[in-house]
């Protein structure tokens, strides 16, 4: 489970007065991002992102979403934690140049349980 | 001889159409939003292969039925369906169980079917196979994951099992008309694949850590695939039929 | 590192030439923070937008619809997840925005709190509601965040469809019978103001607009697409040969566009505000999905965690 695991388990409990029930366990799926080859193509593209609890399950999730209506494809998934990306552009890049996460994703930082609406 | 091999086109456009409509009730419904996109995709698939075989059925009537008439003008008793495609959702679990038994028993079904003398039903076996391929895929998956996911997904699927399987022995029972085809090698001898079916569904269970019902000597389900059927097909087709017969003779 | 000044800078002359913000680049947070609510809103409403539609797949009355519109209703939730992906390459997870929906706190179009209650229905959601929906879109291929905007791109690729199928539904039922053609008329007549609704209060009272507007996540005012709305669709009705009901709706010759009546932005305001008629009952439906997942998504979470163990073992 991602950095954020125990964190966001606490801050569930805290958020239940939106009214609903969840349970004390994490029920964050990870998040994948899907690469497709058509069946012409060349290269794998990246197409977009979705949650699966395993690589197995991405997989058939990302021919579900993304393929619908093509066939012959290859599909790579790649849970979104492990890709790593470089700053094109130094200067105008995120306030921190030395993180390499391809996202602003929660479950790449470690925030603190009080802080609210972030 | 006409007659059966229109009877048993029927019998597989059925299967194919209630397990489809089954499927699609839990649109907007799914467990996620990626498994919606998946059972949806399924569903689709089955609705499309029975469209091939009502298809296909209406060109050996002489009259002017169409793949329509065929799925919305017939009642209850002329259905001829697996009582497994027409039995109701229930939770997840039982759906995927549903899905996994029948699916895995189609794929066994039609891949004897593509070596039908009849070129049609051939043909549609193996158009089918690849979709049903990646449902038994999809589906297996499902029940190892609940099979061995949580105590609750294990006290379900279980549970699943036990209401699911009564219905699988009507899948290798072969009908009269069934049995007038296998001469002139038109049809698959159900009974033939049940061996093959049971090694596949018995290492399945296995994983998910279920127990594979072996000598339990339960009393099976029978009928429908001669129209005599659940009382749940009726309200079925009552709902899915509505317009049709509300509105007669229209087009849509 | 550079001072925020600067950034900024950057980041605005960006935006002036069409050059795509991408989501470690700087960003205002207030961009950041609309561009999270619009996105998530958009994705909801795909969501939620499928219950009015899905009702009618087990009721199709021939395979053929009955195959276009599981599809077609499989696509919105395609959809959903995209916008959904895109959301959270801003900072915010899935599960935040689920809760959000469900706790009530987010919105998402109101046109889905209206009730389907012919098959008539189906036509006029994809000939009004998607082509609202298009409209919208459309311009936001161009929208100034990334992964919004190729979001958007994938959409509109799979949305052509969706309209193409309501309004020959509506076409088939208008050539058929008496019965059908009334049941045509019917469907428009409730779908229509709804629709218009659709693109929003009026510019004037549209607090978040300019902003949007000049970050380039909105392209066009709600007006205008409205009034291009209004332009198109009187015509299609022609061809249909059914009535927009709307007395005021003539042609305005001064003006070259259609003029039409006022909206009622009571109904409007009260749906928002959960008065709906299916208000609840959508956000139930989504509620109970979510909760009686939850074994589910448990189970398959402990799968993988189970096999992680195994293979590290």
């Amino acid at each position: 489970m991602g950095k954020r695991g125990s964190a966001g388990l606490c801050r569930k409990e805290k958020q239940k007065a939106g009214g609903l029930k969840t349970k004390t366990m994490n029920n964050n799926e990870p998040l994948w991002e899907v690469f497709i080859r058509s069946k012409q193509g060349l290269d794998h593209k990246h197409v977009g992102s979705l949650h699966a609890a395993d690589a197995q399950m991405a997989i058939e999730n990302a021919r579900d979403v993304y393929t619908r209506r093509m066939e012959g494809v290859s599909i790579w998934v790649v849970e979104s934690k492990y890709v790593h990306s470089s700053n094109p552009d130094e200067a105008a890049s995120l306030y921190d140049p030395a993180n390499d996460k391809i996202y602003r994703h929660p479950t790449f930082y470690n925030l603190p349980d009080e802080l609210k609406y972030m | 001889m006409q007659n059966d091999l229109f009877t048993y086109t029927l019998h597989l456009a059925d299967n194919n159409l209630l397990m489809g409509h089954r499927l699609s009730e839990w649109t907007g419904h799914g467990p996620m939003l990626e498994q919606d996109i998946a059972i949806s995709n399924i569903a689709l698939d089955l609705i499309g292969q029975s469209r091939n075989f009502y298809q296909y059925a209406a060109t050996l009537r002489k009259d002017s039925a169409t793949e329509d008439s065929l799925a919305y003008l017939r009642d209850t008793r002329e259905f001829k369906n697996l009582l497994i495609a027409e039995i109701p959702n229930g939770d997840w679990a039982k759906t995927i169980m549903k899905l996994f038994l029948f699916s895995t028993w189609q794929f066994y079904l039609f891949q004897q079917l593509i070596n039908s003398s009849d070129k049609q039903l051939a043909e549609i076996a193996e158009k089918s196979l690849k979709e049903v391929t990646y449902h038994v895929r999809w589906s297996s998956e499902w029940v190892i994951r609940l099979g061995d996911g949580t105590e609750e997904s294990n006290k379900r699927i279980k549970a699943a099992l036990e209401e699911v399987w009564p219905f699988t022995g009507e899948m290798f029972l072969p009908t009269e008309y069934e049995k007038s085809l296998l001469n002139t090698h038109v049809s698959v001898n159900v009974s033939d694949i049940r061996n093959s079916w049971n090694s596949k569904v018995k290492l399945v269970l296995e994983e998910a850590t279920l127990e594979y019902p072996e000598n339990k000597n339960t009393w099976m389900n029978t009928g429908g695939k001669n129209g005599v059927h659940t009382e749940h097909l009726g309200y079925m087709l009552a709902e899915m039929q509505f317009l049709q017969r509300a509105y007669p003779g229209c087009e849509w | 590192m550079m001072a925020t000044e600067e950034l900024r800078k950057i980041f605005n002359s960006k935006i002036a030439e069409e050059i795509r913000i991408e989501p470690k680049d700087w960003m205002p947070e207030d961009y950041r923070k609309t561009l999270i609510r619009q996105i998530s809103q958009h994705a909801h409403s795909e969501i939620v937008g499928m219950l009015p539609e899905a009702n009618w797949i087990t009721r199709a009355p021939t395979l053929k619809r009955k195959a276009i519109l599981l599809a077609k209703v499989q696509d919105e939730a395609g959809h959903g997840l995209y916008l959904y992906a895109a959301a959270e390459t801003m900072g915010i997870a899935r599960e935040e925005m689920v809760d959000q929906l469900l706790s009530g706190k987010a919105k998402y179009s109101s046109i889905f709190n209206y009730p389907t209650l012919t098959w008539a229905d189906i036509g006029a959601i994809g000939w009004l509601v998607d082509g609202a929906a298009i409209m919208n879109q459309v311009p936001l291929c161009r929208a100034s965040y990334g992964p919004y905007a190729r979001a958007m791109i994938r959409i509109c690729k799979e949305e052509s469809f969706h309209q193409r199928q309501g309004f020959e539904i509506l076409l088939t039922l208008c050539k058929g019978s008496k019965e059908q053609k009334e049941m045509a008329q019917d469907a428009l007549n409730r779908w229509w103001w709804p629709s218009l609704m659709m693109f929003g209060p009026n510019d004037d009272a549209s607090p978040h607009s300019a902003l949007s507007m000049q970050w380039k996540i909105k392209r066009f005012s709600n007006d205008e697409l409205r009034q291009k709305f209004v332009d198109v669709c009187r015509e299609q009705a022609d061809i249909l040969g059914i009535t927009i009901p709307d007395e005021k709706l003539v042609w305005n010759e001064e003006r070259q566009h259609y003029d039409f009546g006022d909206i009622n932005w009571d109904e409007f305001y009260n749906v928002i505000k959960g008065n709906g008629p299916c208000n609840k009952e959508r956000l139930a439906a989504r509620v109970s999905a979510h909760e009686n997942g939850e074994w589910v998504r448990e189970a398959a979470l402990a799968y993988a965690e189970k096999k992680n163990k195994k293979q590290v073992a």
